[in-house]
């Protein structure tokens, strides 16, 4: 939570689009999505299942089954390189040392036939072909120290299923950042585990990536879970990032109908009144097979316009960084359609 | 505080699964203790709130209850009648009183069955025994469906889809129109909203409430978020390894929690607020969720509590009454002795002499 002025950019997204062949028609589950993370930040990516937020991260990582997925469109800036275009070697010398990812279920990320010793010195030796296996072991150990794993030596020999789920979390992330990766990516981290667990391995995440300087990438629906860590947030809604603001802009004044939305329909622990109505937003998310060109938020919206029901609307910024893409922000003589 | 009498008494309820090895000569080795002795009572029209980690066996409980399990020892009196040792024609009884609304809205719905026959389906077993006040007529039953699909907001002209065509929510509420069937009077919801999306889980926590106050429904809802318990309920009971450890009105127990594992399942939980989340000093508990497979001597929290003294690791704390309906199970609140200055050798002794006795 300590991001600099003039930060310098450390990966950034360009009109990114995936698609998935179906039988039903192509999905678009990532259309255009654009934005920058800067040294140091944590950006926070929020959104309901299916809005596209983990689909957008694995076409970064080049981790999209193909086929029937497919980046048919965009780039996303690395080290002067896009590395949407990158041959697959390449790619595979700056995933997992440069670039690295935690995912929701760390049980499944782990191979439950080998040591973690044996997982992690691979991964190191992988990214690091100087280093002896024994090097690379206290490497091992040093890391899962870090992630505050109690005896380390003895635990770095178990298996996987000899961790809990908190302690397997850790492990993943003694792993991800065992080759001092610039991006952390972390898809929904916290969601399999408990509220006491959560609590300590975001703070884990917090407090090693100031450390290490590791920019975070943190995916989740959990919006307690974002104003708590992020500097920035978007907000992503049918394949598309509808809002994107300072964390602490995005909560006090949110701009587009769905964040704001999002925010009313939490039940909150401190302000909530008992009895009191939930807010809510009505009916169901959109299928995104052949999704027309218009809002797709607008069957849902209490705001919809003549024009929501025609044409996508334009990013507009409000100022410091705040964009919301909705017709309500455009001005009345722009909002034409065919 | 309700004077009424209460709907349901659970009394010592205990569920321990056993653990067997060996592969062919199965061997008992120990015991899972899924819920170790809990005791509380259900008033009419309340919903009671039950918020624990994984593996604390609030699912359990409930399934202990309605009788899914069969529990192992104790009793749960529901309508005069006790449910751990009714026979089956009791219990049928009891069950049409007596429904439940499952977590997971894709598993709990027979993929095979259309919707009507999924929410007709109570109904039909219930008219073929004789067991409903009236029997139905095959056209009650079906308006009777169409009625239940419009009060929990489903299309009727849906009723013959099968479970796929529906999205999560809309699974959720056929499961709460197939609940709502038999009229019941308690329902006990299993984390109800929990797979569900924000945008979702708001509706379907609005229709719960709607439900309620229109057929003076009583819950016992279970869930692992503090905020959506907080909402729903009048009363909340926190679980942990299989013990109730605070139980209170909801206002009172998030005003001011007393047991240390309370006060740091509500610091641990965030708030989506980033004005409030920075300047909030977390508990943060050391360590994970023990195995319950092992007996305790003291209090099961002892290992991650941040305010131990060396009593709590050997002796069990009962419910202290702290104010009128607000129990909590921790020895810092016994009103008749302050325990801190008690050392670890006092503490085993006493422990050893009381067990002797």
């Amino acid at each position: 939570m300590s991001l600099k002025p003039n930060a310098k950019v450390v990966l950034e997204v360009r009109d990114l689009q995936t698609y998935f062949k179906t039988d039903a028609g192509i999905v678009k589950a990532v259309d255009g999505v654009s934005f920058k993370l800067h040294e140091g930040e944590t950006l926070g990516i929020v959104g309901e299942s299916g809005s596209g937020k983990s689909v957008t991260n694995l076409s970064v990582m080049r981790l999209i089954p193909s086929p029937p997925g497919k980046v048919v469109g965009g780039e996303a800036i690395f080290e002067d390189r896009d590395i949407l275009s990158l041959s697959e070697k390449e790619m595979r010398s700056i995933r997992g040392a440069k670039i690295s990812m935690i995912f929701q279920d760390p049980m499944t990320s782990l191979n439950p036939f080998l040591r973690i010793s044996t997982q992690m010195v691979e991964t190191i030796r992988l990214h690091n072909k100087e280093l002896s296996r024994q090097e690379a072991l206290e490497r091992s150990i040093e890391m899962l120290r870090l992630v505050g794993i109690p005896s380390a030596e003895k635990r770095v020999r178990d298996y996987p299923h000899q961790f809990s789920g908190g302690m397997r979390q850790r492990v993943m992330i003694a792993m991800a950042l065992s080759c001092n990766a610039k991006i952390l990516v972390a898809d929904e981290p916290t969601t399999a585990l408990d509220v006491t667990i959560q609590a300590q391995i975001l703070e884990l995440i917090a407090k090693l990536s100031a450390k290490m300087g590791t920019a975070v990438i943190l995916v989740t629906h959990d919006l307690g879970v974002v104003a708590g860590m992020c500097d920035h947030v978007c907000v992503m809604y049918a394949g598309k990032i509808v809002e994107r603001a300072q964390t602490a802009t995005l909560y006090a004044k949110p701009a587009h109908p769905y964040t704001e939305g999002l925010i009313k329909s939490v039940p909150r622990m401190d302000t909530s009144k008992k009895g009191e109505r939930l807010y809510s937003i009505e009916g169901q998310p959109p299928n995104v097979i052949d999704l027309p060109p218009c809002c797709p938020f607008h069957p849902r919206c209490p705001k919809a316009m003549e024009v929501c029901r025609h044409a996508y609307p334009p990013l507009r910024d409000l100022g410091s960084g705040h964009e919301v893409s909705c017709w309500l922000y455009v001005d009345e003589k722009e909002r034409v359609y065919e | 505080m309700n004077k009424q009498k209460p709907l349901l008494e659970v009394r010592d309820l205990k569920q321990h699964f056993p653990i067997t090895s060996g592969a062919i000569l199965q061997k008992q080795v120990g015991f899972i203790r899924a819920v170790d002795g809990i005791s509380f009572d259900v008033y009419p029209g309340e919903t009671l709130g039950i918020v624990g980690e994984s593996g604390c066996g609030k699912s359990t409980a409930v399934r202990s209850i309605s009788q899914l399990h069969k529990p192992t020892s104790g009793s749960v009196l529901f309508g005069g009648v006790d449910l751990v040792t009714a026979d089956k024609e009791t219990m049928l009884k009891a069950r049409r009183e007596m429904q439940m609304i499952f977590q997971d809205p894709y598993a709990s719905l027979d993929p095979r069955m259309t919707v009507r026959s999924i929410i007709a389906e109570p109904l039909v077993i219930y008219n073929r025994r004789g067991l409903l006040e009236k029997p139905m007529s095959n056209i009650e039953i079906e308006h009777r469906v169409e009625d239940l699909m419009e009060r929990v907001g489903l299309n009727k002209l849906f009723k013959n889809r099968y479970p796929h065509e529906f999205s999560g929510g809309q699974r959720q509420r056929i499961g709460i129109a197939r609940a709502l069937a038999l009229n019941p009077k308690i329902i006990l919801a299993d984390e109800p909203v929990s797979a569900l999306d924000v945008s979702i889980q708001s509706q379907i926590l609005n229709l719960l409430s709607d439900l309620q106050k229109e057929f003076g429904l009583t819950y016992i809802f279970i869930a692992h978020d503090l905020a959506v318990i907080q909402h729903i309920s009048t009363r909340v009971a926190v679980m942990y390894l299989g013990k109730f450890v605070e139980i209170s009105d909801a206002v009172r127990l998030y005003d001011n929690p007393l047991h240390p594992y309370t006060t740091a399942l509500l610091s641990a939980a965030p708030i989506p607020d980033p004005a409030i989340e920075k300047g909030r000093q977390r508990i943060i508990l050391s360590g994970d969720v023990p195995s319950p497979d092992k007996e305790r001597f003291g209090c099961y929290f002892y290992d991650r509590c941040p305010k131990r003294m060396p009593w709590c690791s050997c002796h069990i704390p009962p419910m202290f009454d702290h104010e009128p309906g607000h129990q909590v199970a921790c020895w810092l609140y016994d009103p008749e002795r302050d325990y801190h200055a008690v050392t670890m050798e006092e503490a085993v002794r006493d422990s050893a002499s009381s067990q002797v006795v």
